[in-house]
């Protein structure tokens, strides 16, 4: 019988059907940060249970904590980081903290230590544990009663999603990135168009990508309501597993990590890479998003009630006009970081827009490299004094910050963002904060003009 | 004791809330989750759609308003609960109380966090969701009843089917700790386990 990768995976992690429907599977790695996990601590604590095995575990702060130096920016989130170290002493855990040359945000340094590897399961308390699907790795999201449950028994009660593929064929246009790539997947399949489904993202425009490109678009898959996302692992995906701490430490081959090539999938979708364009959202969910060259949608672009309502409450919140040109939105502030765009090559391509430009004046300008080791590298390759002479902040500490404003990086009310993150949610990035989301460079763009811009009119 | 009694049938004042896409940022705002307890999450839930940025309720909105200011059942929009995997979101709503919410589908984390606090999450059609919507929207205050056994929610003269995946349902009714359920297959974990080779035991660096 042909089998989808994402069953192969579950099939090989499956430790015993349960009588209920549900089967148990193999936690291979887990991961915690600081805020999802404290209850999940204390849970073990009121039943007298301990850690089924420390050493598949590894903590990180990343949530809550400063960009600007390795203080807590305030004594309730000091606590929530220092109660994740008491935590992981107690229980021989591995935590990297802040001051950590290996600390970061979650979904950066996991890669960065060579923790993932194809064929491995990863569960972590963030939605955006989708990540890891880059990998041929089955990596997903889980809550605090789950984290919990994976502590105390190193597996979790699962069921057996249904199987979509997404399938980029062609040739992208230059400017185009993985990030356009998948905000043009969530714009097609929808916000919740996946829920409920295993996304495998297939075709040669997701082939092309780099193992950054297809972690962004595993990243982004849970805006589509994929539990789990994957691409085949293929001989990028083997070049990217050497040279890191963890590096060879690990092999899961008892198979090919890849989809038979007759593999039945309940769900298909097609998309043509040369019809993508890089796009920005204009509303308050992912798939609200238009190409930069065109306008915001007006009431006569649809038809249902509901959705034209819809409609209007988002353009209300947003502050923006039916039919509005893309270009025309003025921004107060470029942020350029979070899981889904704040590794090396994403600087890399943001500088490449900033080089001999400066930030519009009255826009704050942000970056936060992903992880300490991300900033030194872009350090040392001199992307630092390019961010910096263009005008914008260089934060000296990794965290996911802006992304959701848990720390002291919060957007005020009616500050218009462009964001290279993954959620443009009402009250996201502060209380009435207006997200826009878009690729690195695009924000960098942004930056230099003060408005939404296209990078392909930058020479 | 694992089990901590049986709840078959819901029963209360149901609240439209007909948006789609509620997100868990809106359902609870980052600003109460930095803490380390399950705790007093009530107030946060839903804060900025029933409290305008000074602190006072939104008399527009509609858990804000009587007799929905009693409802312990929610209609809701397409996607409810997409997003963060945060469980603050459905700890805030058992706190409010909130008891079960019908929609036509819901976030994964979501679903599966609700399952594990006992928040039952019915599955209908757009069609009954939509007639669900119109009979809550009835300021006279009548009740929904979700009847977990049979898989029926009644409404005045609507009844309907809903979806629920079976074990869902058996620990919704049971209301049970999955934690130390799975704690009884210890040993088929730990023959799980001596069949994995070296190269497949995660050890992560200190």
């Amino acid at each position: 019988m042909t089998r989808t990768l994402y069953d192969k995976l579950v099939d090989n992690h499956k430790v015993c059907d349960l009588p209920d429907g549900d089967m148990l599977i193999y936690v291979d790695f887990h991961i915690m940060n600081e805020y999802t996990s404290p209850q999940a601590f204390s849970g073990l604590a009121s039943k007298g249970l301990k850690v089924w095995r420390p050493e598949a575990h590894l903590s990180v702060v990343d949530h809550v904590n400063a960009t600007r130096s390795v203080e807590a920016p305030d004594a309730q989130s000091k606590l929530l980081i220092d109660n994740l170290e008491k935590n992981c002493t107690k229980h021989q855990i591995a935590f990297y903290g802040l001051g950590d040359p290996r600390q970061g945000i979650e979904h950066v340094i996991v890669p960065e230590q060579g923790l993932v590897v194809p064929g491995m399961l990863i569960a972590c308390g963030d939605s955006h544990t989708t990540t890891y699907g880059a990998f041929g790795a089955l990596g997903f999201g889980i809550g605090t009663s789950e984290v919990e449950h994976v502590l105390a028994t190193q597996t979790l009660r699962y069921k057996r999603m249904k199987t979509m593929r997404v399938t980029v064929e062609g040739t992208t246009a230059p400017g185009v990135t993985a990030k356009d790539i998948i905000m043009k997947v969530v714009q097609v399949v929808g916000a919740g168009g996946a829920n409920g489904f295993a996304v495998e993202f297939a075709g040669s425009a997701i082939v092309g990508l780099d193992m950054a490109g297809r972690m962004t678009v595993c990243n982004m898959a849970v805006e589509l309501g994929a539990r789990a996302a994957l691409i085949a692992a293929d001989e990028i995906t083997e070049a990217a597993l050497k040279g890191y701490p963890h590096s060879g430490q690990f092999a899961f081959r008892g198979e090919s990590w890849v989809s038979d090539p007759r593999a039945i999938f309940d769900e298909e979708f097609t998309i043509s890479g040369a019809d993508i364009e890089p796009l920005i959202t204009w509303g308050t969910s992912p798939d609200q998003s238009v190409p930069i060259t065109s306008n915001v949608p007006s009431a006569l672009d649809y038809v249902s009630p509901k959705a034209k309502a819809a409609l209007e409450r988002a353009l209300q919140y947003m502050g923006l006009s039916e039919g509005q040109s893309a270009q025309s939105i003025k921004i107060d502030t470029a942020f350029i970081g979070s899981c889904t765009n704040s590794r090396i090559e994403d600087l890399r391509e943001a500088a490449k827009i900033l080089e001999g430009r400066q930030v519009a004046e009255g826009v704050e300008a942000i970056v936060v490299p992903g992880s300490a080791m991300t900033r030194l590298k872009a350090e040392s390759e001199g992307l630092r004094a390019i961010f910096e002479t263009a005008g914008f902040q260089w934060r000296p500490e990794a965290g996911c910050s802006m992304c959701l404003a848990m720390n002291d990086d919060i957007a005020m009310d009616g500050e218009r963002v462009a964001s290279s993150t993954n959620r443009n949610f009402e009250g996201r990035q502060g209380r009435g904060a207006r997200t826009h989301l878009m690729s690195p460079a695009m924000v960098a763009a942004a930056a230099v003009c003060g408005h939404l811009a296209d990078i392909r009119d930058f020479k | 004791m694992k089990d901590k009694g049986m709840m078959k049938t819901i029963k209360g004042i149901a609240a439209p809330l007909p948006l789609a896409n509620i997100d868990t940022d809106v359902i609870m705002p980052k600003r109460f989750l930095i803490t380390i307890t399950r705790e007093g999450l009530a107030d946060g839930t839903f804060a900025d759609l029933r409290f305008d940025a000074a602190g006072q309720k939104r008399p527009g909105f509609i858990l804000n308003k009587t007799p929905w200011t009693q409802a312990t059942i929610l209609v809701v929009g397409d996607n409810f609960g997409c997003g963060s995997s945060r469980e603050h979101a459905v700890w805030g709503m058992r706190q409010l109380p909130i008891d079960a919410c019908i929609g036509t589908g819901f976030a994964g984390i979501f679903y599966d966090n609700a399952r594990k606090n006992g928040l039952a999450l019915p599955i209908v059609s757009p069609e009954v969701r939509d007639s669900l919507l119109q009979f809550s929207n009835n300021p006279s205050g009548a009740e929904i009843s979700i009847n977990l056994e049979r898989r029926m929610i009644t409404a005045g003269e609507i009844s309907a089917p809903f979806e629920m995946d079976d074990a869902t349902r058996t620990a919704l009714i049971r209301g049970r700790d999955d934690t130390l359920d799975s704690l009884d297959y210890t040993s088929v974990i730990r023959h799980f386990e001596a069949g994995l080779n070296e190269r497949m035991r995660v050890s992560v660096i200190k």
